[in-house]
């Protein structure tokens, strides 16, 4: 009995971040390809270099980052286009791709990433495709 | 291979009708501040916050890369107005897979309250979001009356 209870009590925690996950900001991007690799740019304003954060786990590139920015709420004196302060997105690169050489900046709000091809790649042309 | 593999479009374009209500609630309501509708439907750029206290109001633009000093922000008769150009235009010998980020010349503008002081008012620019704040007026505050 006691097991059930518990699993309820989980089961409702799971059902918050969903809600949450609403309120996450899509990074606008753009990338493109050149001999020596990808590069992939980001809007990610008000996010600062300790607020950022890029993971590569197998083929997939994550960024994330948070905001300190007062999102305003309630009042009707109050305006607010950007009502979440998380940015989230998700990647999948190709395996031609080098993931242990990602050369990242971030300056004034724009994430750029550097992900260069392989060396066994660099000569010839990859196809690089969107899915 | 370059695919997004966490399916965010449908929240993406949700967003943008959500924003369009409640843009549409702010002309109707009349309330300030108004945020003028962009001449162009993609100038809609940038994303604009505004907080406002008993003392101050806080415009946040969300513009990253941008060179702050080649911001124009003026205020006239109330109206805040933010003109800036952002240069994201693409790079020539590569090939593109996705080219989001919105390049060219920008306009917003707010509509202040009466009392917004428009001779004091700072602004600032890190990590890509313009901070403007303008002091309300004292005489703005509630005062009280006396009868004689």
């Amino acid at each position: 009995m006691n097991e059930k209870r518990d699993m309820t009590q989980q089961q409702s925690k799971t059902v918050q971040p969903a809600d949450k996950r609403q309120q996450i900001l899509r990074p606008a991007a753009d990338i493109f390809e050149d001999k020596t690799g990808i590069t992939l740019k980001a809007d990610m304003p008000g996010v600062s270099k300790e607020q950022l954060d890029i993971q590569v786990d197998q083929e997939t590139l994550s960024i994330e980052g948070s905001t300190d920015i007062i999102v305003p709420t309630g009042s009707q004196a109050q305006y607010a286009d950007v009502s979440a302060t998380c940015y989230q997105r998700s990647f999948t690169l190709s395996s031609e791709l080098d993931t242990d050489k990602i050369d990242a900046s971030l300056r004034d709000g724009v994430l750029t990433l550097h992900i260069p091809k392989r060396e066994q790649y660099q000569p010839r042309k990859i196809e690089v495709r969107m899915t | 291979m370059f695919a997004r593999v966490s399916n965010f479009e449908d929240s993406f374009f949700d967003q943008f009708r959500r924003l369009e209500n409640e843009m549409g609630q702010v002309f109707a309501s009349g309330t300030w501040p108004q945020i003028a509708r962009a001449k162009r439907l993609r100038s809609a750029y940038p994303p604009i916050n505004v907080n406002v206290t008993k003392e101050q109001i806080d415009v946040y633009l969300f513009v990253p890369g941008v060179d702050p000093k080649r911001l124009g922000i003026t205020i006239h008769e109330n109206l805040l107005t933010v003109k800036g150009e952002r240069n994201a235009k693409q790079e020539e010998g590569v090939e593109y897979y996705r080219k989001e980020r919105f390049d060219g010349e920008f306009h917003r503008a707010v509509n202040l309250a009466e009392d917004a002081d428009p001779e004091k008012v700072e602004a600032g620019y890190e990590d890509g979001v313009l901070r403007i704040t303008i002091q309300r007026r004292e005489s703005a505050k509630p005062r009280q009356i006396k009868v004689n």
